[in-house]
């Protein structure tokens, strides 16, 4: 019986090991300026933990063969308590560990969240409703247009959707779109809002993940370096239609992201 | 202990005649611990069929059922609410505390009862009408609630959300309010009996890790249900009595919905106050027994017992000071995310310090591979495999892309579920004798073992290669997202594992009933233990000793002591001399 335990055990940890490091299914080629740094502290946590968990797994089959009863290393147990030089060193060892890790990864965590978007960088409203996302810019004011619930109305469009105030002044170049561009290599400011539940506005190669929350303007910050299309999804239960909530991200360059949203400042004329 | 003696003859009541005071409004803690023990087994066997009907629908959307006809995307996530919620509050906390808590807290510190029987009689009464409150959710006008067991408003506290936030919604939250309500007479009692209802000799100290369990989780229950349980009656106001405790302005398709003011993350901070203790609330019970059987059957002493109790402590308290790590996404401000962070990894030192006691109460042991045994040690390995993912989900920085993926499932189901399941079904194996005077067999019990063993990695370990490629949990269908589409795969065999598993779950059900009539007959130690549970007669009678208060001398793993005439000296033995 033991020597089946060592070899289940150490047969499962293999192979799931294996088909972690294999990277069969992994995170998407990362697209934003931060990706690479979370990518990194990623691999590192990885590393770290998948030894713990490598040495826990193999000792603990190793020992379930060695110490079987009737084995050839178990003529009697030990009469031992423990030893608390040893509780003392696997004590500060995971304090090690598990701070040093925390520590690595601070000021990721840091530039991500603590730093507001620098000026100059691409305004964007993302708006949450069950089941769909609005991305809103401010035209060439650099102002968004106030918004008010009692006109929401999405038989109007989109800016019926969120309920756009056409008597405010700053209203009348808000471009409101069902897809978000943004032009690469400029750093993009996010609003995060909801109307009705919580959504949450995820887009796995950009590594950006942030709720959308009713009655909060949540405001977050990436820079995607490599053009291209984008699936975002939401990633918050809000709803039957939860599964369904998905859009594109479109990074282009900053020449195609000024036709695209001169064009539909055209539109709206 | 004067104070002791007293306690235990002010709350002795003499053996009750008749069936219904016998079986049914028992004041034996016994029979209570059975009660909960056979309300767990039916909420686990439904909670394990719609998760069943969840991974079917996974799989093939559109394919109709038997009698049940097609799921529907709403009826996915009903599914899924209500699995877990039976399993967290039905399962994970009635049955490894009020359980076998109930059994056998009393008995192993030399008790005759609990200190309070009808506090505790009520208790499970509780905990029962709860259950009966929350099955008819699913046949209610709209269906049971869709909004997840962690049921965040908006989306739960508005009757317009969708499907099954009608009436669903309310005997959901109605339901969990009973619930604390029992829990919280549970706790109260399981602390006072540990306090003072110790016989002589059985200092804090002497404790079996078990009692120490049990004591702790029943502090954090106290603390941490009627914090659910006010917010659950707040959310009932939100939802029938107009007020905004949880709601903003919000308009749902357009429409004003009349709330103004209220904040959706105070929801999510008192859920969470409650729900990251409930975690331990599940597991710390089976760490208790784990330690508790690696030593018994491995003939030798655990392993750092007092490091052992302090772990357990630890995790207790820092478990309150963790809860904004469930938050780090929700606007919350990322600098509470640092330190909810740091709380979190800093958790992970008493697990660990666990977790490398229970290898060196391994180490140079004598090990016997009987069922209970195999679980024990199957519960090690599922509780590292599930603890090493932790520290992924406690830096925020990964943490922002790993939320609400199914990384996250597998995290919490290896180390919350299936680890504590793994407890639950050693404890089974384990006390059976003691409750039922059989054995129960070995043979299914070993063929159980490797079945669930296997069955858990296969279907739990794909879930963090499902995450890692940004799948996201609580989406009815895969068909939508490109992502998620190229994932079917993973999401197929786990649906087959998942099958084979909960077959598999059949034979320790059939285990269990033919044992209880045809087992082979139990002695009154069948494992050669040695904590006060063997030293009386199985299954025990009313007063758990016959009328004798046992005596303590010595700690609860006293195994292959040098010199003495057997490889264990039971806690009421003659005292052993200890060499200075």
């Amino acid at each position: 019986m033991g020597l089946v335990l060592l070899l289940v055990i150490w047969l499962i940890t293999l192979v799931s090991t294996y088909l972690f490091i294999a990277k069969t299914w992994w995170l998407p080629v990362g697209a934003s300026a931060a990706a690479a740094g979370i990518d990194h502290h990623f691999t590192t946590t990885f590393i770290l933990m998948g030894a713990v968990f490598v040495a826990a797994q193999l000792a603990l089959g190793w020992f379930a063969w060695k110490y079987r009863e009737g084995g050839a290393s178990s003529k009697g147990a030990e009469y031992s308590h423990g030893n608390v030089t040893l509780e003392a060193l696997w004590t500060v060892l995971t304090i090690v560990l598990f701070v040093g890790m925390n520590l690595m990864s601070r000021s990721i965590w840091a530039s991500e969240r603590f730093d507001s978007a620098k000026p100059g960088a691409v305004q964007v409203e993302v708006t949450g409703m069950q089941f769909a996302w609005y991305f809103r810019y401010p035209g060439p004011d650099a102002k968004f247009g106030a918004t008010k619930p009692e006109l929401e109305d999405a038989s109007l469009g989109s800016a019926g959707a969120l309920g756009l105030d056409s008597n405010d002044p700053a209203s009348k170049d808000d471009v409101v779109s069902g897809v978000m561009v943004v032009p690469v290599n400029r750093e993009i400011e996010v609003i995060l809002r909801a109307h009705d539940v919580i959504h949450s506005f995820f887009v796995p190669a950009m590594r950006f993940k942030q709720d959308a929350v009713p009655g909060l303007a949540i405001h977050m910050h990436f820079t995607p370096i490599q053009t291209g299309e984008y699936e975002m999804a939401c990633a918050e239960l809000c709803g039957l239609g939860h599964y369904k909530m998905h859009g594109i991200v479109k990074v282009v360059s900053q020449e195609e992201f000024d036709q695209w949203l001169a064009a539909r400042e055209a539109e709206k004329q | 202990m004067a104070t002791h003696e007293f306690a235990a003859q002010a709350h002795a009541h003499a053996a009750p005649q008749g069936f219904i005071r016998k079986w049914i409004f028992s004041l034996d803690h016994k029979v209570i611990g059975l009660q909960y023990f056979f309300l767990a087994l039916t909420a686990v066997l439904v909670g394990m069929f719609l998760s069943l009907l969840m991974r079917i629908h996974l799989i093939w959307p559109t394919v109709p059922l038997p009698l049940l006809g097609e799921i529907k995307p709403e009826t996915y996530l009903s599914l899924l609410t209500m699995h877990g919620t039976i399993m967290v509050f039905f399962v994970l906390t009635t049955a490894p505390q009020g359980g076998f808590g109930n059994y056998f807290l009393p008995i192993q510190i030399g008790a005759p009862d609990m200190a309070f029987p009808v506090l505790n009689m009520l208790s499970f009464w509780t905990t029962f009408l709860g259950f009966v409150v929350l099955l008819p959710a699913f046949f209610v006008t709209g269906g049971a609630p869709l909004h997840g067991w962690t049921g965040y408003a908006p989306l739960s506290a508005l009757q317009s959300a969708g499907p099954g936030e009608g009436l669903g919604a309310d005997l959901w939250i109605i339901s969990i309010a009973i619930f604390c309500i029992g829990a919280l007479m549970g706790a109260l009692n399981f602390i006072t009996t540990t306090l003072d209802m110790r016989a002589k000799g059985m200092t804090m100290m002497r404790m079996p890790l078990t009692c120490w369990a049990w004591f702790i989780t029943a502090i954090l229950g106290l603390l941490a249900f009627g914090v659910l349980l006010s917010a659950g009656i707040l959310l009932l106001m939100d939802r029938n009595l107009g007020t905004s405790f949880f709601l903003p302005l919000v308009t749902v398709n357009g429409q004003l919905t009349g709330h103004k003011g209220g904040s959706p993350l105070l929801w999510q901070h008192l859920f969470w106050f409650f729900g990251h203790p409930e975690v331990y609330i599940a597991i710390l019970p089976a760490m208790g027994l784990c330690s508790q059987l690696l030593s018994v059957f491995s003939r030798k002493p655990i392993f750092g017992y007092k490091a052992m109790v302090y772990a357990m402590l630890s995790i207790g308290f820092l478990g309150f000071m963790v809860w904004g790590h469930h938050m780090f996404m929700s606007g919350m401000s990322p600098y509470t995310a640092f330190a909810f962070s740091i709380m979190t990894m800093a958790i992970g030192v008493p697990s660990a310090i666990k977790t490398f006691n229970w290898l060196g109460t391994l180490w140079r042991g004598k090990l016997r591979f009987t069922s209970p045994m195999l679980f024990a040690i199957g519960f090690v390995s599922l509780f590292v495999t599930g603890g090493i993912s932790g520290p992924f989900l406690a830096q925020p920085v990964l943490d922002i892309y790993l939320h609400e993926t199914y990384f996250v499932i597998a995290h919490f189901h290896l180390i919350m579920g299936v680890a504590s399941i793994f407890g639950i079904f050693a404890a089974t194996y384990y006390w059976f004798p003691k409750m039922f005077g059989r054995m129960m067999n070995e043979t299914l019990g070993k063929l159980h073992f490797w079945l669930t063993f296997v069955g858990a990695y296969a279907i739990f370990m794909p879930m963090h290669y499902y995450g890692m490629a940004a799948g996201l949990r609580r989406y009815s269908q895969g068909t939508e997202v490109a992502w998620i589409q190229h994932l079917l795969p993973l999401q197929k065999f786990i649906t087959i594992a998942a099958f084979v598993t909960i077959a598999s779950q059949f034979i320790f059900v059939f285990n269990l009933f033919w044992s209880m009539k045809k087992g082979k007959k139990a002695s009154d130690n069948p494992w050669e233990a040695t904590t006060l549970e063997w030293t009386t007669a199985t299954p025990p009678p009313h007063d758990n000793f016959g009328g004798k208060t046992p005596v303590v001398r010595n700690g609860p793993y006293e195994y292959s002591v040098p010199g003495a005439s057997r490889d264990f000296v039971m806690q009421s033995d003659e005292e052993i001399k200890k060499k200075h």
